[in-house]
């Protein structure tokens, strides 16, 4: 039997429906610890997200680049970050995007945290 | 008789990793966080620890969700960093103390932890950084290592007080080890962060506060809460504080705080770091 996960407002806990769900797609992202498949994805990016066999959500939420997306298909942060790093973004720029804040919006809001 | 000589938790952002590559130490942005490592330096130097038992979490390098192992065991004479895909330096390879991993196994599974045990494994930066902040700049290592992975990627994962209690089972069986070794343990991660999501940026300076200060002294207090609610109060990879806990029940008994620091922010984190001993009662 599965627990009900408590909703937290604008998160997602990764669990075994999630997991399922965005199989293909954090398999395709867990293959870029190898710099030979980060070459191959940005040489043929259809062709590398179709040997993955990700489903048109995914697909889309890759070519948008979106995270949120990504995450809605499934995708797990861990896994997703060796995606981001291919396009040259860090958990700075994710955050951003994901908040719908300028960069520098978001890095003035950790910097606030600590205060 | 092996012996614990100490404990340590501290976070293990991959930027860290970085930054020491650029020896950006003195930099204002990272000086704050750099500058609480110099008092664990000297304790590490005092103390020499022959071994260090590493509770650690992966993102991703050895473990994906073809298998994932909620606790796993390093049982290798060597531990090899690789490519994590973002581009951070590779570290050398970490020794390992094979005899003493099949020592906690038999130990941790007799005394029902049915660990995942592990003749190869990729450690990633949970475990290369904090070795590299704790031994700066000695190339070949100077202790010889027992990584224990604990599972924060996939839900259900364990509970506070079920990875506290593996702690403290693999305290009593280091403790129980005939050979004479100082002992270092180790927990990386955390404190509050949160990197998905519309709630990213996520950080909680009051949780983190009172889980440093009650960590020592009372230790359950952290396991009153589900990991869910953990997620909640700490951020979705503040959970990694976990490890910490970890690391606290492996330490045992009383426990005091011989330094700590904490700094917010370093990337999207909350960095924490403490040294602690074991304290008479």
């Amino acid at each position: 039997m599965r627990r009900q996960l408590p909703d937290i407002p604008g998160t997602t806990l990764f669990d075994g429906a999630q997991a399922m769900k965005g199989y293909a797609l954090n398999k395709m992202c867990y293959s870029f610890n190898s710099a030979e498949n980060r070459e191959a994805f940005l040489r043929d990016e259809d062709a590398y997200c179709a040997r993955y066999g990700l489903n048109a959500g995914q697909r889309e939420a890759v070519r948008r680049r979106n995270v949120l997306e990504m995450i809605a298909a499934g995708g797990n942060v861990y896994y997703l970050a060796k995606l981001a790093g291919i396009l040259g973004l860090d958990v700075q720029d994710l955050g951003a995007q994901q908040t719908g804040m300028t960069r520098d919006a978001f890095v003035a809001k950790l910097a606030a945290a600590g205060r | 008789m092996a012996r614990i000589v100490g404990a340590i938790t501290t976070s293990h952002v991959p930027a860290i990793g970085r930054a020491i590559a650029r020896n950006l130490h003195q930099d204002a942005y990272w000086k704050p966080f750099f500058d609480g490592f110099p008092p664990v330096h000297r304790w590490l130097a005092q103390t020499r620890p022959d071994v260090a038992v590493i509770f650690y979490n992966d993102h991703g390098l050895n473990f994906f969700l073809d298998k994932m192992p909620t606790f796993a065991i390093g049982a290798a004479p060597q531990y090899r960093n690789a490519d994590e895909g973002w581009g951070i330096p590779t570290l050398p390879p970490i020794p390992g103390d094979p005899r003493l991993s099949w020592h906690l196994i038999e130990a941790l599974v007799a005394g029902d932890f049915d660990m995942t045990t592990c003749q190869e494994m990729l450690v990633d930066h949970a475990f290369t950084i904090p070795l590299a902040l704790l031994w700066p700049g000695s190339g070949a290592w100077p202790v010889r290592t027992v990584p224990v992975c604990i599972n924060t990627v996939q839900y259900p994962l364990p509970s506070a007080l079920r990875c506290y209690r593996l702690g403290q089972a693999i305290g009593r069986a280091i403790e129980s080890y005939p050979e004479d070794l100082r002992v270092v343990v180790i927990g990386t991660g955390g404190l509050s962060h949160q990197l998905d999501g519309e709630r990213a940026g996520f950080i909680n300076k009051a949780f983190d506060t009172e889980f440093m200060q009650r960590l020592p002294g009372d230790p359950l207090w952290a396991t009153r809460y589900s990991v869910p609610e953990l997620a909640e109060l700490t951020g979705t990879q503040g959970v990694e504080l976990l490890m910490w806990l970890a690391a606290r029940g492996a330490l045992g008994g009383e426990a005091a705080t011989l330094h700590s620091n904490y700094h917010i922010p370093i990337s999207n984190t909350a960095a924490g770091l403490m040294l602690m001993e074991r304290r008479a009662a």
